[in-house]
């Protein structure tokens, strides 16, 4: 049988490959955006398997909710990069110092 | 090792290795592309905790419209791959030392030996005709009915605020304005102008 420790540590390994995913690649906002997607993605199986296992369905209610906002959160994120690109013509990270004093 | 137990690792091992394909691909696209497997594999691991819904919604909500909406926005940037990838190297060390610390910080808090099935027992399989979209309905349009309506209204204001973010007025279009359109008047448009009739020589 699967045991709900199986599935916490399937997500605590996805979460850890996308938080050295964000130091890997901290000049490119794309790859920041998915990084954060699949962080998403690692916190929502943790509310699935213990819904799964306490047979609570708030669990999954609150996946649903993660999912809504974080398809906002994404389609805002991408408005955003394609407006940057527009005036900046670059999505390096580092080349966006404008506020620096 | 039973049936079950075997999709489970190979849901996970598929999923786990996706999401590394996505940190590493020099190419975004193939990073999208990677992060959609990953999604899949994930859907698949909702299936056997017995999300049905939620997992179909996955499928459908994620890979269907976020990542596409990811995938075309990679391809329209034209970007300059070498000069981001700067600096992956030299990270890394880095990037290992803090993933393998939390993982096994993680790890040790959430082992087997407290959340194993010793503590949490595997609950029965559910009849067939459990329906968990029943289920998960009949939570969200009683208990959550005012959290639903506020993701109703988060989901507005991204629309709105994509749009507006990426709505551009261009001096050389031909854009006509349909507020002004409405409210023009036939008389400021044709001028009647009356003159004296001329005799025919």
């Amino acid at each position: 049988m699967i045991a709900l420790s199986d599935y916490l540590i399937v997500a605590a390994i996805l979460f850890s490959v996308s938080v050295a995913g964000i130091f890997l690649n901290r000049k490119n906002v794309l790859l920041l955006l998915m990084c954060i997607e699949l962080m998403l993605l690692a916190v929502n199986i943790n509310f699935i398997a213990f819904s799964h296992f306490l047979g609570d369905v708030a669990g999954q209610i609150f996946v649903f909710f993660i999912l809504t906002v974080a398809a906002a959160e994404a389609a805002i994120g991408l408005a955003i990069l394609v407006v940057l690109f527009r005036s900046r013509r670059t999505i390096n990270v580092a080349d966006l110092d404008a506020l620096k004093g | 090792m039973s049936f079950e137990k075997f999709l489970f690792y190979l849901f996970a091992a598929l999923m786990i290795g996706a999401a590394l394909m996505v940190i590493t691909r020099r190419n975004p696209v193939h990073s999208v592309l990677f992060l959609v497997l990953a999604f899949f594999n994930a859907a698949g691991l909702w299936m056997l905790a017995e999300a049905e819904f939620l997992a179909i919604a996955l499928v459908l909500v994620y890979v269907g419209a976020v990542m596409v909406l990811f995938l075309f926005v990679v391809m329209m940037l034209d970007i300059n791959l070498a000069e981001l990838r700067a600096g992956f190297v030299r990270n890394m060390p880095v990037a290992l030392l803090v993933a393998v610390v939390m993982m096994v910080e993680l790890a040790l808090v959430l082992g087997p030996s407290r959340f194993g099935l010793d503590q949490y027992a595997a609950p029965a399989h559910r009849p067939a005709d459990y329906s968990n979209t029943t289920e998960l309905g009949l939570a969200l349009f009683t208990r959550h009915l005012y959290a639903f309506e506020i993701a109703a209204v988060i989901l507005l204001v991204g629309i709105v605020a994509a749009i507006s973010l990426t709505l551009r007025r261009r001096p050389d279009s031909k854009y006509l304005d349909p507020g002004r359109q409405v409210t023009v008047k036939a008389r400021d448009r044709l001028r009647v102008v009356r003159m004296q009739a001329e005799e025919r020589e």
